[in-house]
């Protein structure tokens, strides 16, 4: 497939992964935002090939897996109710709750549908008038438009059927967040390719201009991430600080301003938790006021109850780059991908799903020692 | 979920005041919406993110920047056949 299989290309690997070799003479400690950049270093092996010095950190890049506990347990108890059909992306349907999770909701008779695509819900809602569906709206920056343009279209049809429980979250802050902490040890971040092919890059200027890291927007194949790595090691050995676009054939610094705009038109900012982080201000999207008759949220009256992760779960380090999920004494044995404690372990995109698709040898060999 | 994979349109038509067109990726075809992407036309690639284009891609960019990745490929090829020259010639 074009610009894709040319960016898996093992020759070109070699030859970037040589001149890193060449030009990092100190240890760095860099960090990747997406958890499908983190699938594609851990399936590729990318990591074990760098130079010794060089050390990634997964970030919280997992939309799914940030998704707070109280926002699936509003999810379950929506989708629980005869009359609602809940729609959603796939990888939601696994992630724990605090009592359940959507698959268990729907293999007790609720009625919970997965999509591509939220054009697809918006279609149900209209072939179904009888049915209250709502669309269960995760996502950062890259799949909020989307988002947006379904409530904006079911507004424009007049749709009474159908709302969204949105739960939107921001990478920006999150960056802010992870920096702001006395236990960071990032020094660079490989930047997230598609967020940026959204929302551009100005943002991540600000960043770079207050914490003095720098930060490179990355793609998301083996050479992309190769690049962007080299990219941060330069401007670290360089003592250079800037915000780099490796990505070039998908983002540029203003980003698409059309998908910006009808984000502005209708979410606003607002305050959000993350789990695993917890309450990052300023870092989450939720439907303005002109949408409310599309808020699930206060269509279902729906309140969150607050609920511990499970003990042994250490998806906060995680996901904050603090710890590996080979860490993790669950890691494989008591948490996998079919029995998660956490989401990390569930999602797709999730870190400790990578190391378990990729890495299971290490489980292995612990088990025989 | 973030990732937008590329895909080339291969037509496009109004729908409801939308726009959709189909798109190839590898071996599949798909209902995209093209809204974000005005300027992108049949024949052009764009990256799909949840049935939705976010992005026209920058067929110039990426070639040029490609070569500077091939370049260094090429770079690692001369090294380790000239390595090997090396080693057979001792």
């Amino acid at each position: 497939m074009k610009y894709l299989d040319e960016y898996r290309d093992e020759k070109i690997a070699h030859g970037i992964v040589a001149e890193l070799f060449r030009r990092a003479t100190r240890p760095w400690v860099l960090m990747e935002i997406c958890g499908g950049q983190t699938h594609t270093l851990v399936r590729y092996g990318i990591d074990e090939m760098l130079p010794a010095g060089i050390e990634l950190v997964h970030g919280p890049g997992c939309p799914v897996c940030v998704t707070s506990l109280e926002t699936i347990d509003k999810a379950t108890d929506i989708a629980s109710r005869p009359d609602v059909t809940l729609i959603s992306y796939g990888d939601m349907l696994r992630v724990p709750g605090s009592r359940t999770d959507l698959l268990h909701v729907k293999a007790e008779g609720g009625d919970v549908r997965v999509v591509y695509s939220p054009t697809e819900a918006l279609k149900f809602a209209r072939a179904n008038p009888h049915r209250k569906v709502v669309f269960f709206a995760v996502g950062f920056e890259t799949t909020a438009p989307a988002n947006a343009m379904a409530v904006w279209q079911a507004k424009r049809e007049g749709l009474t059927n159908f709302s969204m429980l949105a739960s939107h979250v921001l990478v920006p802050p999150a960056i802010r967040a992870l920096l702001g902490s006395p236990r960071n040890r990032v020094q660079g971040f490989v930047g997230p390719g598609h967020v940026c092919t959204v929302m551009g890059y100005r943002e991540y200027e600000e960043l770079v201009r207050e914490f003095r890291v720098p930060i490179v927007v990355g793609g998301f194949e083996p050479l992309d991430l190769l690049e962007a790595i080299l990219m941060l090691v330069t401007q670290l050995e360089e003592g250079r600080v800037a915000v780099e676009n490796q990505y070039v054939r998908s983002v540029t610094c203003d980003g698409n301003r059309l998908a910006q705009k009808i984000l502005a038109d209708v979410f606003e900012v607002c305050d959000r938790k993350w789990r695993g982080i917890g309450g990052i201000p300023e870092s989450g999207l939720r439907l303005r006021e002109e949408y409310a008759e599309f808020d699930a949220d206060r269509i279902f009256g729906t309140e969150g109850v607050t609920a511990d992760e499970p003990a042994e779960c250490i998806s906060a380090e995680v996901l904050q780059g603090l710890k590996k999920p080979t860490d993790c004494s669950a890691f494989g044995t008591r948490c996998t991908p079919e029995n998660p404690l956490g989401a990390p372990m569930v999602s797709s995109e999730g870190a400790c799903a990578a190391y378990y698709l990729y890495r299971r040898h290490v489980i292995a060999a612990r088990q025989g020692s | 979920m973030c990732l937008a994979i590329p895909g080339k349109i291969l037509s496009s038509a109004g729908h409801n005041g939308i726009r959709v067109g189909r798109v190839q990726f590898g071996g599949i075809t798909r209902e995209t919406c093209l809204d974000f992407v005005p300027e992108a036309a049949v024949g052009d690639y764009v990256m799909v993110h949840v049935g939705f284009a976010i992005s026209r891609v920058d067929r110039e960019e990426a070639e040029r920047s490609y070569e500077l990745l091939e370049s260094m490929g090429l770079l690692q090829r001369e090294l380790e056949s000239d390595l090997e020259d090396w080693q057979a010639d001792r």
